[in-house]
């Protein structure tokens, strides 16, 4: 264990919170379908993998500004889950909570793998001119992309917060996610609703792809890596918990970058999980969350 | 259903099977005694899983836990005590049901279920991992080699692959024989009772913490003693092979596929996947992620149309046919 | 017939978030009896099974099974001293057959699967399920689900049997074959707490009946007593009418 200079530190709690902030992004989307539907979705992060790629793609064919491409990969991965909901996801409602884990398993296995026999293992980083620079405060010196992302994510969750707090249909998914039988005698077509929910876990977590493309490698197994991150804040927030999960994704972001500086390699991740069995055997319902069984 | 003529009946297919498969090995070239070798382990870890998740009903993520802490075991003791791989073997069993019963104590103490406590498994095998890498990073950067001694049953290691074949068939059969006597017995029903529904079965005298950890016990014991094999088989690990997510996942889909829960379901489940695998490496070619690709697809077929796995879907048909008549 | 106290309740109390559910409830079984226990919706019942059964633990007081203290024991150790229940929405294992669901029962007190199925097959055959020993529980119609959760719980040789709601929702053909179930319950020496909202069954069977109301024991005594009580008539309907068992 090594003991950072003070400069380090603040180095790494920014770039803890400006990760952060994507990683909110990520978990609450994970954290919309769970509080819908109580499903888990394994295939989280390959949908983030497809926004990577999107953007990557979109960049290096047509020269797109990645953050252009947000107008892309938003509706496509939006389309793509509500596709996968209403033709795969909708027919196993009823099924044991299992069946439902697994399906997205299957489904995570499919896209990553595709993915990898369409794109081979090769990791690809995307190199935008304007974006290598780094803004430097004080002693400070931050990576000019994940400022933006953190930004957009930032600007991406308050839009959806609004959405869900103050629009019809916000606060029907709201109604549906909180109690089921109620919304259905009070007309919600608890069907659309999921089709939905599932279409904006996806966008929110597509998005987050698309801002972590220019800084982050581009690889079809990426996804994993975020994925597990996401179930781990999802916890920590308790699930179905908006707020809760964006909070997390700032408190998991803080905590892999400052046990990055402290602690050599992987064994950072090592701390994320025990985080993570903690407050599963001891907290289920999360550090904000209501219980949520 | 024990009345004398199925019986027979029964007992002369097994037989007749049985002694297909001993001879099967002098008739087929090498590669396909590695083919069948493979399907038969998997058919092992797949039943060994089923212990814990197919009959007590508590689905891992992370076998791959007590399947690597097997591996590393042995592995270590041969290469360091210059432990005969054997008795490694038993070690590594007895390994992996400590990692077991500490995270099974753990969770059902706590009464972690369903998909919290799959994602637990995932967490542990993902942390055991981790050291693993740290470890071999320091000291194995080319994996954990077993020192080659040649063709030696002492030492568990042999130029064909024919001896692994059978050493394989006989602990696929054992474990085979065990489930069937868990399915008939208490301890089967208990196990079953606590998968359907655990209030009902705790108010009928049932200890589940107790059960749930006796399940736990066998099954991380059996999957650690698998991975012992794993490393004499191929005489080399490294992390990755020992404690990878799809390590897991490859464990738990020939149940899943076959039919939790039931005697040959993991079998048939484990044999299914590795045949199409084979194909799908053959036909696709190429690089090694393509046999997932066509788990996943089958995985998602088989959880919308065949939710028992392919055995209850037989049984579906079969019974449904005997209505037609 | 000299009266045996064989369980004994003292001052159980129990809350949830600030709502007392039970409260200072005491009462004494006596060996062979019928104890029914009746009460508006809501009034605790099955919180009381819940507490005796050891799916919950009491804030306060105590149980003694045969002068054992058996205050917080969980359930499984309730029933292995002979403490059995039924479920008020039945808990059957749903992909089990009807033979293996009542073998379960059995193996709490047989440890061999060849005796637990002569045990079951014996239970089901004076339930009157022996034709659907080999259907999944899950294919049951209520009145058979219902029986089903009473062999099941009769399969553990109990000592003590608490029914919860068993009459409900059954067809007076079915009705009547469960009340004649329990009757038979009672001449094998198992005594019987039963919950129940069909009155003309409980005020039949039951030797005594305790009156429950917003987790309170508010009366005590036999049927005919029950009945005419003022307190009783104005926790169920209210001071205006007069409740009559009729018979």
């Amino acid at each position: 264990m090594t003991i950072p200079s003070l400069s380090l530190l603040l180095q790494s709690i920014v770039n803890g919170i400006l990760m952060g902030g994507v990683y909110s992004l990520v978990a609450i989307g994970l954290s919309l379908i769970f509080g819908v539907m109580h499903i888990i979705n394994f295939a989280h992060g390959s949908f983030m993998m497809l926004g990577m790629f999107t953007t990557y793609w979109v960049y290096v064919l047509l020269g797109i500004d990645p953050y252009l491409s947000l107008l892309l990969s938003i509706p496509v991965l939006f389309i793509l889950g509500l596709v996968i909901q209403r033709f795969l996801i909708a027919l196993i409602l009823d099924a044991p909570e299992y069946n439902q884990l697994l399906l997205t398993l299957g489904v995570s296995l499919f896209i990553e793998n595709f993915a990898l026999f369409v794109w081979s293992p090769n990791y690809r980083t995307m190199e935008v001119p304007y974006l290598s620079k780094a803004v430097t405060v004080g002693i400070l010196t931050i990576s000019l992309p994940k400022v933006i992302a953190f930004l957009f994510a930032v600007i991406l969750t308050v839009i959806l917060y609004y959405f869900l707090k103050h629009t019809d249909l916000g606060k029907a998914i709201r109604a549906a996610s909180e109690e089921k039988e109620g919304s259905l005698t009070v007309g919600i077509n608890l069907r659309r609703i999921y089709y939905l929910a599932f279409g904006i876990g996806a966008a929110c977590v597509g998005a987050a792809g698309t801002l972590t493309a220019p800084f982050f490698y581009v690889s079809p197994q990426v996804g994993s890596v975020f994925v597990i991150l996401a179930f781990v804040i999802v916890v920590l927030g308790g699930m179905g918990n908006i707020i809760g999960a964006f909070f997390g994704g700032l408190i998991v972001g803080l905590a892999e970058s400052l046990g990055a500086a402290f602690i050599p390699g992987q064994l950072k991740q090592f701390i994320i999980y025990f985080i993570f069995v903690m407050v599963l055997l001891f907290k289920p319902e999360g550090l904000f969350g209501k219980a949520h069984e | 259903m024990s009345n004398g003529m199925p019986r027979m009946r029964n007992i002369l297919v097994i037989v007749a099977v049985g002694i297909f498969l001993v001879i099967l090995p002098r008739f087929i070239g090498d590669y396909f005694v590695h083919l069948v070798t493979t399907v038969f382990f998997f058919g092992y870890l797949a039943m060994a899983w089923n212990i814990l998740g197919g009959y007590a009903g508590q689905f891992s993520f992370g076998h791959a836990a007590f399947f690597g802490v097997g591996a590393f075991t042995s592995s270590l003791l041969q290469i360091h005590a210059g432990v005969n791989p054997w008795i490694g073997m038993i070690l590594a069993g007895i390994a992996g049901m400590l990692v077991g019963l500490f995270i099974g104590s753990l969770s059902f103490r706590f009464g972690l279920r369903g998909a919290y406590f799959a994602l637990t498994m995932l967490a542990l095998a993902e942390m055991l991992r981790l050291i693993a890498v740290q470890v071999c990073t320091v000291r194995y950067p080319l994996g954990i080699n077993i020192p080659i001694k040649g063709n030696s049953l002492l030492h568990f290691q042999f130029t064909s692959k024919v001896p692994y074949y059978y050493i394989m068939l006989i602990m696929m059969a054992a474990v085979l024989c065990l489930t069937y006597v868990i399915e008939r017995k208490k301890i089967g029903s208990y196990f079953k009772a606590i998968r359907e529904n655990e209030e009902a079965a705790e108010s009928l005298g049932i200890n589940l913490f107790n059960y749930k950890l006796l399940a736990m016990a066998i099954s991380s014991f059996l999957t650690a003693v698998g991975g012992t094999f794993y490393a004499q088989y191929y005489l080399i690990i490294d992390e990755e092979a020992a404690f990878g997510v799809m390590v897991s996942i490859e464990i738990l889909l020939g149940p899943i596929i076959g039919g939790a829960g039931t005697v040959f379901g993991p079998i048939l489940g484990a044999g299914v996947l590795e045949f199409l695998s084979e194909f799908a490496r053959n036909i696709l070619g190429g690089y090694s992620g393509i046999h997932l690709m066509v788990y996943g697809a089958i995985l998602i077929v088989v959880i919308i149309f065949l939710p028992s796995g392919i055995l209850g879907g037989l049984k579906l048909a079969y019974s449904k046919l005997g209505k037609r008549e | 017939m000299g009266l045996m106290s064989i369980l004994e309740v003292k001052d159980f109390s129990k809350h949830f978030g600030g709502l007392w559910a039970v409260k200072n409830f005491s009462f004494e079984l006596n060996q062979g009896e019928i104890l029914g226990i009746i009460g508006p919706n809501g009034a605790g019942k099955t919180t009381l099974f819940n507490l005796l059964t050891g799916f919950y633990r009491p804030d306060s007081g105590r149980a003694f099974y045969k002068d054992e203290n058996i205050t917080g024991l969980r359930p499984y150790e309730m029933c292995k001293r002979g403490i059995a229940r039924t479920f008020q929405i039945t808990q059957p294992f749903a992909e089990l057959t009807v033979l293996e669901n009542v073998k379960i029962g059995a193996y709490n007190r047989i440890p061999s699967s060849q005796q637990a199925t002569q045990e079951a097959l014996r239970i089901l055959e004076t339930v009157g399920l022996s034709e659907m020993k080999d259907e999944l529980a899950s294919a049951l119609p209520i009145g058979h689900r219902k029986s089903l959760e009473l062999a099941r719980a009769l399969a553990t040789k109990p000592e003590i049997i608490l029914l919860d709601e068993v009459v409900a929702g059954l067809n007076s053909r079915e009705a009547n074959d469960m009340l004649e179930q329990i009757k038979w319950i009672r001449t094998q020496g198992i005594t019987i707490v039963m919950i129940e909202h069909v009155m003309k069954a409980i005020m039949s069977l039951s030797d005594r009946i305790i009156v429950i109301h917003y987790g309170e024991k508010i009366a005590e005594g036999v049927p005919q007593e029950i009945s005419r009580d003022a307190k009783v008539i104005e926790a169920y309907l209210g001071e205006e009418y007069a409740f009559v068992a009729r018979e």
